[in-house]
C-alpha cells in the first residue's frame, strides 16, 4: 500500500473525527484529492471509521460525483437534459468531444480532462450549460466549447474560464460566477428585500407553540413538491420525543427544469437561514443542516460567509437573538450527484453517510429522522415563507394566493419562451397567464412540475397553478410547435432510469421497460396494443413503487397518453401483411442468409 | 383487550398486536400475502413490492406497514394480483433465469411465485443483462444472473451471522450484490453454514456439490404452491 495515499486518507478521516456518519464528507474529499476513491482508499477509510469495506464501496458506487476509477484533474459535466437538447447541446457536445479527442464518459489519455454528461444542473434558463469541476459555464455554443478546451489545456484552472460575471451576488467575490439570476418578477414574499433579524426577533418574542400556530394560520404548505402543511409537520416533530432534534433544509433541487432555489440561495440566503432558525426554535432543535446539491458547490463559500456573518451578529450560535438558552447553528452538507437525494428520507440517509436509498415509512422523519432523531425537512422556498410569515404576520401572507394554496410560488420557466427565468407569482394564477408573461403563447405543450409532473395540452392552459389543480415544485418547461412531446417523455424516462436508486423492483425494472416500448413506438415499430401495455405498465410502477420517484416517473408517459393520444396513434398502426409491427423480416433472416451465402426468397 | 389491534383483510376481521406488520398479523391468521424480500427473522425491507396491499385504498407494502386499528386492507383482489404478477414478470426479464437447468428449480421462490400467479412466459421483453458468476469460494457459488436484489443475504449476514459479507453497490439498473472484499467471495469470512447462504430465495447463492441432493420432483414447491404452509393454518382452524 502506498504510504502517502494511506496517510492522506487517514488524515482526511481524522479531520472528520473518524466518524462513520461523516462518510459523504470523507469520500468527497478523497475524491477531490485523488480524483477517485480507489480500492486501497476504501480499505483505509473502512478501517479508520470502523466499518466494512463493502459499505464504503456501496456509498462510492451510488453517487455520480464519486468514482473508483480515476477521473481527470478537470471534469467537464455537460448538461444534456431536454432543455439543453432543445438549445443545441448536441453540437456543443461534438465540439467538446472533437477538441479533446475523446468520447463522453472518457478521460484524455494524459489523464487530465474527463468529459461526461449530467442531468439538469439547475441552469435551464441559460442552457446549454456545463459544470467544469465546480464552475458553471452557461450559454454555450461550439466556439465557446473549443475555446474552453484550448484554455484548459493551457492553464487547467476552471476559475479562469469565467470572463464575465453575472448579476447580483453572482458577482460577489466569493462566488465569481457567470450565472445570471434572470429574476423576472420579484414578488412580495420570497424574493422581496430582506429585513435581517426582524423575523427572528418576532419569533423569539412569542412561544414556540405560538410560532407553529402562526405558520398554521398562514396555511403554509411545503414548496418542495408534496405540499404537506408545514405547521402540522413542525407540530409532529415538536411533539416527538428525542434527545436531539434537527432541522434540514432541502437544497437538493434536482427536478429537471427547477432552478428557483439556486436563485434564492444566491440572493436571499439570509431569509432561508432565518427560516431554519425559526423552525429550530419551534421544534426545539439545536442544529440545522443545509443539504446542498453537489452541482451548487460554487455557492458554498458564499453561504458559509453568510452563516459566519449571522454568527457574528448573534443570529446563530449561543443565545440566538439574545434569547437566553436558545442555541442554534447551521452546517452545510454537500450532496454528490443523485436526484433521489432530494427525496427527504434518501436525503437523510445521505446525511448519515449512507447510500441515498429512501427509508421505509413509517416511522416518518418527524418521529425518527436524521440519526433516528425527530427531524423537520423543508424546502428552501418553504423556509423563506416561514421567515416572511413571522416578519409580517400570517394575514399578510395568505392575503396572496387561493384558499387551499396560500401565498406566492416561485416558478422556474424554461424552454421555448422569450423570457426564461424565475417568476414569483401568487398561487391560483392561470397557466395561460404565466405563459403570456414568459412570452410563450405559441406553446403546444407545457410540462408542469418537472420530469415527474404532468404534460399539459393547450386545451388545459386555463387551469391554475396551485396544490389542488396543477401542482408544481416550481418547474414549467415550455415546448413550442416544432417539438415532439413523445421524445420529451422518452428523455424523461432516460432521466428516471439513470436516477432510480434501484431499491424496489417496479421502479428499477419498470422504467427500463417503459422506455423500451416507447422507443419501439418512436421507431415506427409500435402496434395499437402497445398503448394499453404502456398504460398498464405505467400504472403498475406508479402504484407499487416504494418512493415518490417511482410513484411519479411514469407521469410523462401516462399524461402524454392521456393528453396527446393522437401523437401516439399516428405512430402505431396495424400492418396489412398481418405481421407484428415490431417484426422485421429481413433482419430476422439476416444471419441465416449470411450463413447460407445467398438471399432468402422471402426477404425482399 | 387493549393489546390487540383489530382490522380487516378482505372482509375478514383480523387481530394483530402493536408493533406487528400487516404481513405478520396476516400470517398468524392464516392469510398468505405473497412476498419475496421478506423472510422470517430478518428485518422488513420493502424492496420487491410483491406484497403490495391496499390500506384504506392506498397501496402499501404489507411487510413494512404496521397494523393500525380499524384499517381496511385489500389483499386477494384481481387488481392486486395483476400488479403483483407484473412485478414477478419484471424480475424474470431483469435477470437471466433459466429454470430448466437451474439447480434451485423446485426450491426457488421466484419460480414458485410465477406458478402461483399462473405466469408461463413474461409479456415483457428479456433484458439479458451481463452479470458475473463468482465461483472462487470452495463451498459457495454466487451467480448474479439469478439475483433478484431482495437483500436477504445482506440482512442475514449482518443480523443473523454477525458478519457483513454482502452489500449492494451501484444504483438503478446497475445495482448488484457485492462482497466484502476487493472482488472475490473467497476473500471474505463467509462460511457455508452461514444463514446468509441459505437465505437466498433463488439460485443466486448456492452451496456447491449438494445441488441435486433432493431430486427434482421431491422439492419444496413441486407439489404444494408457495404460501400453502401459511394458508394451512387457516384451513385447519376453520
Ligand atoms: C424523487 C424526489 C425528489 C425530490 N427532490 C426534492 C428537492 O430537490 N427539493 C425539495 O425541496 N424537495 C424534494 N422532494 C420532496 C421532498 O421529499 C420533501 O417532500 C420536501 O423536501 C419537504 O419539504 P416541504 O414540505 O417544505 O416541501 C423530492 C421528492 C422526491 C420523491
Ligand atoms: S443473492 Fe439472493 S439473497 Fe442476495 S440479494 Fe440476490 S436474490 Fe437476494
Ligand atoms: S440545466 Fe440543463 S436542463 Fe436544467
Ligand atoms: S415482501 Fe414486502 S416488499 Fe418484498
Amino acid at each position: 500500500m502506498s504510504g502517502t495515499l494511506e496517510n492522506t486518507v487517514k488524515d482526511i478521516c481524522r479531520s472528520h473525527s473518524n466518524d462513520r456518519t461523516r462518510m459523504m464528507d470523507i469520500v468527497r474529499e478523497v475524491q477531490a484529492r485523488f480524483k477517485c476513491v480507489s480500492s486501497e482508499a476504501m480499505d483505509v477509510i473502512a478501517a479508520a471509521v470502523g466499518t466494512h469495506r463493502v459499505e464504503v464501496e456501496s456509498v462510492v458506487s451510488f453517487y455520480t460525483y464519486l468514482s473508483e476509477k480515476p477521473k481527470g484533474k478537470v471534469v467537464i459535466r455537460l448538461c444534456n437534459d431536454i432543455i439543453d437538447k432543445m438549445h443545441g447541446v448536441e453540437r456543443v457536445a461534438q465540439a467538446f468531444s472533437d477538441a479533446l479527442g475523446i468520447k463522453f464518459g472518457e478521460t484524455t489519455p494524459d489523464g487530465t480532462i474527463s468529459l461526461e454528461y449530467t442531468p439538469c444542473i439547475g441552469l435551464c434558463d441559460q442552457a446549454p450549460a456545463a459544470l467544469i469541476n465546480d464552475v458553471p459555464v452557461t450559454d454555450l455554443h461550439r466556439s465557446i466549447a473549443r475555446q474552453i478546451v484550448a484554455d484548459l489545456k493551457k492553464h487547467m484552472d476552471p476559475k479562469r474560464l469565467v470572463h464575465r460575471l453575472g448579476d447580483g451576488n453572482n458577482a460577489h467575490e466569493l462566488v465569481q460566477s457567470m450565472v445570471v439570476n434572470n429574476i423576472r418578477t420579484e414578488g412580495p414574499m420570497v424574493l422581496s428585500p430582506v429585513n435581517r433579524g426582524e423575523a427572528i426577533k418576532q419569533a423569539l418574542a412569542i412561544s414556540p407553540v405560538e410560532v407553529i400556530r402562526a405558520v398554521k394560520t398562514a396555511r403554509l404548505r411545503g414548496r418542495g413538491g408534496a405540499g404537506f402543511p408545514t405547521g402540522m409537520k413542525w407540530e409532529f416533530t415538536r411533539a416527538a420525543t428525542g434527545e436531539e432534534k434537527y432541522v434540514i433544509c432541502n437544497a437538493d433541487e434536482g427536478e429537471p427544469g427547477t432552478f428557483k432555489d439556486r436563485v434564492i440561495l444566491t440572493e436571499r440566503p439570509d431569509r432561508v437561514f432565518a427560516g431554519m432558525t425559526i423552525a429550530g426554535y419551534a421544534i426545539g432543535a439545536k442544529t440545522g443542516i443545509v443539504y446542498l446539491r453537489g452541482e451548487y458547490a460554487y455557492l458554498r463559500p458564499y453561504l458559509e460567509h453568510v452563516l459566519e456573518r449571522r454568527r457574528n451578529d448573534g443570529l446563530l450560535g449561543q443565545n440566538v437573538g439574545g434569547k437566553e438558552g436558545f442555541n442554534f447553528d447551521i452546517v452545510i452538507q454537500m450532496g454528490a450527484g443523485a436526484y433521489i437525494c432530494g427525496e427527504e428520507t434518501a436525503l437523510i440517509s445521505s446525511c448519515e453517510g449512507l447510500r441515498g436509498d429512501p427509508k421505509n415509512r413509517p416511522p416518518f422523519p418527524a418521529q425518527k429522522g436524521y440519526l433516528d432523531c425527530p427531524t423537520v425537512v423543508n424546502n428552501v422556498e418553504t423556509l423563506c415563507c416561514v421567515t416572511k410569515i413571522l416578519e409580517r404576520g400570517p394575514g399578510a401572507f395568505n392575503e396572496y394566493g387561493s384558499q387551499g394554496s396560500a401565498g406566492t410560488k416561485l416558478l422556474s420557466i424554461s424552454g421555448d419562451c422569450k423570457l426564461p427565468g424565475v417568476y414569483e407569482l401568487p398561487f391560483g394564477i392561470k397557466l395561460s397567464e404565466v405563459l403570456k408573461q414568459a412570452g410563450a403563447e405559441d406553446a403546444i405543450a407545457v410540462q408542469v412540475g418537472g420530469a415527474s409532473g404532468a404534460m399539459v395540452a393547450p386545451n388545459e392552459f386555463e387551469r391554475t397553478i396551485c396544490f389542488d389543480d396543477l401542482a408544481t415544485g416550481g418547474a414549467i418547461m415550455v415546448f413550442g410547435p416544432e417539438r415532439n412531446v413523445l421524445e420529451v417523455a422518452d428523455y424523461f424516462l432516460d432521466f428516471f432510469i439513470e436516477e432510480s436508486c434501484g431499491y424496489c423492483t417496479p421502479c428499477r425494472v419498470g422504467n427500463v421497460l417503459l422506455k423500451e416500448r416507447l422507443d419501439r413506438i418512436l421507431a415506427g415499430h409500435g402496434e395499437p396494443a402497445d398503448l394499453d401495455y404502456l398504460q398498464d405498465l405505467g400504472e403498475t410502477i406508479k402504484t407499487t413503487s416504494r418512493c415518490g420517484l417511482g410513484q411519479t416517473s411514469p407521469n410523462p408517459v401516462l399524461t402524454t397518453l392521456k393528453n396527446f393520444r393522437s401523437a401516439y396513434e399516428a405512430l402505431v398502426k396495424e400492418r396489412d401483411d398481418g405481421l407484428q409491427p415490431s417484426f422485421d423480416l429481413s433482419e430476422a433472416v439476416g444471419d441465416a442468409e449470411q450463413i447460407a451465402g445467398h438471399k432468402s426468397v422471402h426477404a425482399d | 383487550m387493549s393489546n390487540t389491534i383489530t382490522f380487516m383483510i378482505d372482509g375478514v376481521e383480523i387481530e394483530g398486536k402493536p408493533g406487528q406488520t400487516i404481513m405478520q398479523a396476516a400470517d398468524e391468521a392464516g392469510i398468505y400475502i405473497p412476498r419475496l424480500c421478506a423472510f422470517k427473522g430478518l428485518s422488513p425491507y420493502g424492496a420487491c413490492r410483491v406484497c403490495t396491499v391496499m390500506v384504506n385504498g392506498r397501496p402499501q407494502a404489507a411487510c413494512t406497514q404496521p397494523v393500525a386499528p380499524g384499517t381496511v386492507v385489500e389483499n386477494d383482489t384481481e387488481r392486486l394480483q395483476h400488479l403483483r404478477g407484473n412485478i414477478v414478470e419484471m424480475m424474470f426479464v431483469e435477470g437471466n433465469h433459466y429454470c430448466m437447468f437451474c439447480e434451485k428449480s423446485g426450491n426457488c421462490e421466484l419460480q414458485a411465485m410465477a406458478y402461483r400467479f399462473g405466469i408461463a412466459a413474461p409479456k415483457y421483453p428479456y433484458l439479458f443483462p451481463e452479470r458475473d458468476v463468482d465461483a472462487s469460494h470452495p463451498d459457495i457459488l454466487i451467480d448474479r444472473n439469478r439475483c433478484i436484489l431482495c437483500g436477504r443475504c445482506i440482512r442475514a449476514s449482518s443480523d443473523l451471522d454477525g458478519k457483513n459479507v454482502f452489500q449492494f453497490v451501484g444504483r438503478g439498473k446497475d445495482k448488484q450484490i457485492a462482497v466484502n472484499a476487493e472482488a472475490r467471495l473467497a476473500d471474505t469470512d463467509i462460511d457455508v453454514t452461514d444463514q446468509a447462504v441459505s437465505s437466498c430465495p433463488v439460485g443466486a447463492i448456492l452451496k456447491k456439490r449438494v445441488g441435486y441432493a433432493v431430486p427434482i420432483g421431491e422439492r419444496l414447491y413441486d407439489h404444494k404452491p408457495i404460501g400453502s404452509d401459511i394458508e394451512a393454518a387457516r384451513t385447519a382452524g376453520s
